[in-house]
């Protein structure tokens, strides 16, 4: 082994052992698509599906034949800190056939006096529901503008999968609670960030 | 000159103009500022490593004299001289300063530095039988990204961090959104560029390593002939390779969500604050690992040099530690099941975590049966072994209790929690470290400390370190929460029996700067070897301290030599 060759080694370990870093580096980033796309795919963490009209038909069709169950949804509603809305559901719980589609409904009111736009983020409880609970329209897929003192009525329109009766993890739930927070939504004219006070 | 590297292994910083004598050491300014010298870098290292550590050390006995008794009696003296102006906020806030800045000192800048950069930069070169690091430039780097990164920690402190005051008062996790949103000052951004820098430095060093472990080993000595400690620096840098640039990319993320408008971990905006959880402790778990495996493998070369015996199952303590670093990639989870995590993650990662009780009890069981039947000489290193291996199972005990799930929904974020990363890392990894460092450093400097100083150091030490951290696991079981500088008073007398204990342990702390001042004043002159036979590894055929160059001529290792002895077959 000449000495040039322990030098040419050194430098193909120490780039592989380097290329081996910046891989790990790259895949930290790849974790927050795949991230994503997990939560989607599986429901984790309560990620709830949304459904096409096509496909709330066929669960309807098959909940028909199987036998007729129902299920308590509960429905929970929150705001940032930073929103001065006043949000919350028509009624806090139904009970809807599994299968089912069903139309609940949320009110929001602009207590500012200040058009403010908000967008929601939404979960459910138990976790391992996220993937049966399916919405075919719901006011969370868009963002929603109310003018100062303006009270709307914001539909959702869901049902639950009825495999969810074949899941080990998931039959014994009695009540599924589905929450959103109203966030504010972006505006990049807008500096929302508080300096500290020097 | 690079033709030269076999025959005259000059490292690279050894400029022509200068003498080609072995032992000629280059001036004040270019040995110590622009050194390639892995023993010298190792030096620095380690007086860096003792620097840093008293600071978080005194930081900690801020935070100990706070939480002697309820209430806030301290916090806004603090307020006061960091040029803030005392109020409630104000002294929340510089108690979320200080448990920050202890946190990430004690992990990047106290253990880490003095594990890997200073024992290992040290011992490595010398226990493979190699001239010095594969890079020696790239070693120099490393050493100085890591002070780099420890001035930007320590400008933070006083760059506005939030509207409340001064500093980054995020915890060392600098979880999002109490690092985005609700932090705007600088001294965040300084903060996560300190980590930038010392992450780089570490990554850096850990290509090193394992370019020198690979590449530089002396004939004959094959990876299964390799010193334990080699051993251990090899799977820590590995480690590091794969942990750090997930940080990397985790806080690289927060600083453009913090100000280039991205919204990765922005709730409100499509990100997810959780994500940052995961990949934080996907760095976070392996990071705990860095910190113990040299410490494992520090422990492995005293054992066995002290009972005069081979090490007890050589490969089952070197794959133990590789099953270690492997597992500990895969169970990042447990330490937040109380993000809502489903009762099927959480029993998987339960059960993942106590698998790795099972590599570390390979290890600490053939740590005793090391000593079984062993010809015991209770010499300082081996009593901070002893220590170390008492206290690191205690630390591990608890950590089994908190890796189940449900328990853990109780217990997460109280002292419980402290206590057990206090035993396994303070103690664990701190009393590996002395352990280490009194059977090193004759070798380093030539000089014999004082055994008696040593023996009460240690004692001194066993004993403040237990007072301080045993009551808090009562503390935690109690639900006193951890990160509060304020408590009920029910709380109060095991809380003032952990600052004596505190008292006790700095009080310990003076009798090692003593023991150091005699080693360098009066110590007697360290022979090669001054631990008997029973030192079998490459550093003790060396002078103490080792010359400026060792090895121009690579030692053989005899092919019949058994994996105990590390030496070639005419030592």
């Amino acid at each position: 082994m000449a000495g040039a060759t322990l030098e040419q080694q050194n430098l193909k370990t120490g780039l592989f052992a380097f290329a081996g870093a910046l891989a790990m580096l790259g895949l930290g980033y790849a974790a927050v698509p795949l991230y994503d796309l997990f939560c989607r795919v599986t429901g984790f963490g309560g990620t709830t599906q949304v459904a096409t009209e096509a496909e709330a038909a066929e669960a309807e069709r098959l909940a028909a034949t199987a036998a007729s169950k129902t299920i308590s949804v509960r429905f929970d509603a929150s705001i940032a800190r930073d929103v001065p809305w006043a949000f919350k559901p028509e009624k806090p719980t139904q009970t809807v056939k599994i299968g089912q589609r069903d139309l609940a409904f949320y009110t929001a009111r602009n207590d500012s006096n200040v058009p403010i736009t908000g967008a929601a983020t939404f979960n459910v409880e138990p976790e391992q529901t996220g993937i049966y609970f399916h919405k075919i329209q719901c006011f969370c897929f868009t963002e929603q503008t109310l003018q100062p003192g303006e009270e709307v009525r914001m539909p959702v329109l869901f049902y639950v999968d009825p495999a969810i009766l074949q899941d080990e993890n998931a039959k014994d739930v009695e009540q599924i609670t589905l929450s959103y927070t109203f966030h504010k939504a972006y505006d990049p004219n807008e500096d929302s960030s508080e300096k500290p006070a020097s | 000159m690079a033709t030269t590297a076999e025959t005259l292994p000059i490292p690279e910083g050894q400029s022509a103009d200068h003498g080609h004598d072995a032992d000629h050491k280059p001036g004040f300014f270019a040995r110590w500022f622009m050194s390639t010298n892995h023993k010298d870098i190792g030096t620095l290292y380690l007086i860096f490593a003792i620097f840093a550590g008293i600071i978080g050390g005194a930081i900690s006995g801020i935070m100990r004299m706070e939480l002697a008794a309820p209430g806030i009696q301290y916090l806004g003296w603090w307020v006061d001289f960091m040029g803030g102006e005392a109020s409630f906020d104000a002294n929340l806030h510089m108690w979320n300063v200080l448990i920050t800045a202890h946190g990430l000192i004690m992990v990047f800048f106290m253990v880490m530095p003095a594990m890997i950069g200073g024992f290992g930069n040290w011992f490595v070169p010398l226990m493979i039988g190699a001239p010095d690091m594969a890079f020696p430039r790239m070693n120099n780097i490393s050493f100085w990204l890591t002070v780099a990164g420890f001035m930007s920690l320590m400008f933070s402190m006083f760059v506005p961090g939030s509207a409340a005051g001064l500093g980054a008062g995020t915890g060392w996790t600098v979880y999002a959104p109490l690092s985005t949103t609700y932090a705007n000052g600088p001294a965040v951004d300084f903060a996560i560029f300190s980590l930038h820098l010392a992450g780089a430095g570490s990554i850096l060093g850990a290509t090193n390593f394992i370019t020198t472990i690979f590449n530089m080993r002396a004939p004959g000595m094959t990876l299964h002939k390799m010193p334990l400690f080699v051993w251990s620096v090899l799977v820590t840098a590995f480690l590091l390779l794969l942990a750090l640039p997930v940080l990397a990319a985790a806080i690289t993320m927060l600083l453009t969500d913090r100000n280039f408008d991205t919204t990765f971990f922005d709730g409100s905006r499509g990100g997810d604050p959780v994500l940052y959880q995961h990949l934080f402790w996907f760095f976070g778990h392996p990071e705990v690992y860095i910190m113990i495996l040299p410490g494992f493998g520090m422990v492995s070369q005293i054992v066995a040099t002290f009972s005069r015996k081979p090490v007890f199952g050589y490969l089952g303590m070197a794959y133990a530690m590789v099953a270690i670093g492997v597992v500990g990639f895969i169970v990042w989870a447990h330490h937040m099941y109380t993000v809502g995590l489903d009762v099927n993650t959480k029993m998987y990662f339960t059960a993942a975590t106590m698998v790795i009780a099972v590599p570390t009890g390979v290890k600490i069981f053939s740590w005793i049966a090391t000593m079984w039947g062993g010809s015991l000489e209770f010499k300082s290193p081996l009593v901070w072994s002893l220590g170390f291996i008492f206290l690191f199972t205690v630390g591990g005990v608890t950590g089994v209790v908190l890796a189940n799930g449900g328990i853990d929904d109780n217990l997460h974020d109280t002292y419980y929690v402290v206590a057990h990363f206090h035993y396994v890392l303070s103690m664990g990894a701190v009393f590996s470290l002395f352990a280490g460092f009194y059977y090193w450093f004759p070798k380093m400097s030539g000089r014999m400390h004082s055994e008696f100083l040593s023996h009460l150091h240690f004692w001194t030490f066993f004993v403040g370190v237990n007072v301080i951290f045993f009551p808090q696991h009562f503390l935690g079981i109690q639900g006193m929460p951890r990160r509060y500088p304020d408590y009920t008073a029910a709380y109060e007398y095991w809380n003032q029996i952990s600052s004596m204990g505190y008292m006790i342990m700095a009080g310990s702390m003076l009798i090692f700067f003593v023991n150091l001042i005699y080693a360098y004043t009066m110590g007697k002159k360290a022979a090669d070897n001054p631990w008997g036979e029973g030192a079998t590894t490459l550093e003790w055929t060396l002078s103490s301290p080792p010359p400026f160059h060792q090895f121009e001529t690579l030692p053989v290792i005899d092919d019949n030599a058994d994996y105990h002895d590390h030496r070639p077959a005419s030592a």
